[in-house]
């Protein structure tokens, strides 16, 4: 209680006579300023949100087989380079006389071009979603099922390029555009030659 | 002003509730949160839909700026004891139980083996000036950053790699981080990112 009193009853303060019983009233403010002091610390010292991460896998570098490269078909392939200034440049099928366009990061840009070209395999990833949430599936099932999907043949193969002028933020924006468009295979390649030419044809 | 003054009362309000409700909430914050690692340098990470979190233990940070400087740094004060001495065997530099001992203190450390000597005997707050750390070198001449992360595998084999770098940072930093990575064949690493709700969720 805010006020420990000796003689109970004895509810008046600051009267000149007091009964032979002192009262003893604890005035609490200071203890509420040392809470509030010691919670302002712990708001400032530490943190609730534990950062998260994005895993990634890079091909390794020792020199692979020539059967054991996986090839994929020209017509699943897309090529994405990162380039200066947020620009996103790709395009469809092999380095060759490809046709190269631009485009942005927002949801307008990438993402809607790698949905339409991921169409049946984001279509299917959605139905089981919300197949999920009905029924409440357990989630070794889920990642079954998600796995099952995503190991669809015809999925498309992406090529991530990053020039020297973009930035790590263009990086993990692409990485981060794989996963929501649930695009299964792709690989952080080499910015070379052909592709240098063809970007340079674009940018006078 | 009205001729009849209000008789003046005094207030005393009674303060448990509101010194209820402080300590509920320190006890709230002291159990649920974890204090944050001291980072030499601010760095604000690209934000991303993955919702793995980043393990606690067994973890070896790269830290990457803007300027793109490196840091590295490990867990565990005993396992950067052997971290470092390992170090400075392979770099001939001696550094006295004092210096190791401060070494195992810190977080995350980015300066070349050369200058490492005369950065751990700094005060505390001259350490996180910027020309105080010159980050960890990892140019083709001189590839410091894979010796680290080499001995730092040998010390704990089960570590896992996470880079920590700037939303600017420019790429061929990156780029110089992962083909060093991929030299020793460490091929599976974490990228740490803020949290974004994924589109089309609520």
């Amino acid at each position: 209680m805010a006020e420990i009193s000796q003689d109970s009853g004895s509810g008046k303060k600051g009267k000149k006579k007091r009964s032979k019983k002192l009262a003893t009233r604890i005035d609490l403010t200071p203890m509420v300023d040392l809470g509030f002091l010691l919670i302002t610390f712990f708001m400032l010292a530490t943190s609730l949100i534990k950062p998260q991460t994005m895993e990634i896998t890079m091909p390794s570098d020792k020199k692979v087989q020539e059967e054991d490269k996986t090839v994929a078909k020209a017509s699943q392939a897309i090529s994405i380079i990162l380039g200066k200034d947020n620009v996103v440049y790709y395009y469809f099928g092999k380095t060759e006389g490809a046709q190269v366009l631009k485009t942005n990061y927002g949801p307008d840009g990438l993402r809607k071009i790698l949905l339409t070209k991921n169409f049946d395999v984001a279509k299917q990833v959605e139905e089981l979603k919300l197949e999920k949430n009905k029924t409440h599936m357990k989630d070794e099932d889920y990642q079954k099922r998600l796995t099952e999907i995503r190991a669809n043949k015809n999925a498309p193969v992406v090529r991530i390029m990053a020039t020297d002028e973009s930035n790590y933020k263009n990086l993990v924006d692409a990485l981060d555009e794989m996963n929501i468009c649930s695009i299964s295979r792709y690989a952080i390649v080499d910015y070379d030659e052909p592709d240098k030419q063809l970007i340079s044809k674009l940018t006078p | 002003m009205p001729k009849a003054k209000v008789k003046r009362k005094s207030t005393w309000v009674d303060m448990t509730a509101m010194c209820d409700v402080a300590f509920l909430l320190l006890t709230f914050f002291m159990l649920t949160s974890n204090f944050t690692k001291k980072e030499p340098v601010l760095v604000s990470t690209p934000s991303s839909i993955s919702e793995i979190k980043i393990p606690e233990t067994n973890i070896m940070t790269v830290l990457i700026d803007k300027t793109g400087k490196l840091y590295f740094g490990i867990d565990g004060q005993d396992k950067r004891k052997s971290l470092i001495e390992k170090m400075a065997d392979k770099y001939k530099v001696s550094l006295t139980p004092d210096e190791i001992k401060k070494y195992t203190l810190l977080e995350l450390v980015g300066n070349p083996m050369q200058t490492i000597k005369q950065f751990l005997n700094l005060s505390p707050d001259l350490r996180d000036l910027p020309q105080n750390n010159l980050g960890v070198p990892s140019d083709s001449t001189n590839n410091e950053f894979v010796d680290w992360v080499k001995s730092a595998r040998e010390v704990n084999p089960e570590l896992r790699i996470a880079i920590k770098a700037d939303e600017s940072t420019p790429y061929p930093v990156i780029k110089n981080v992962m083909k060093s990575l991929q030299q020793l064949d460490e091929n599976r690493y974490n990228l740490i990112t803020k949290l974004e709700v994924a589109p089309g969720k609520k």
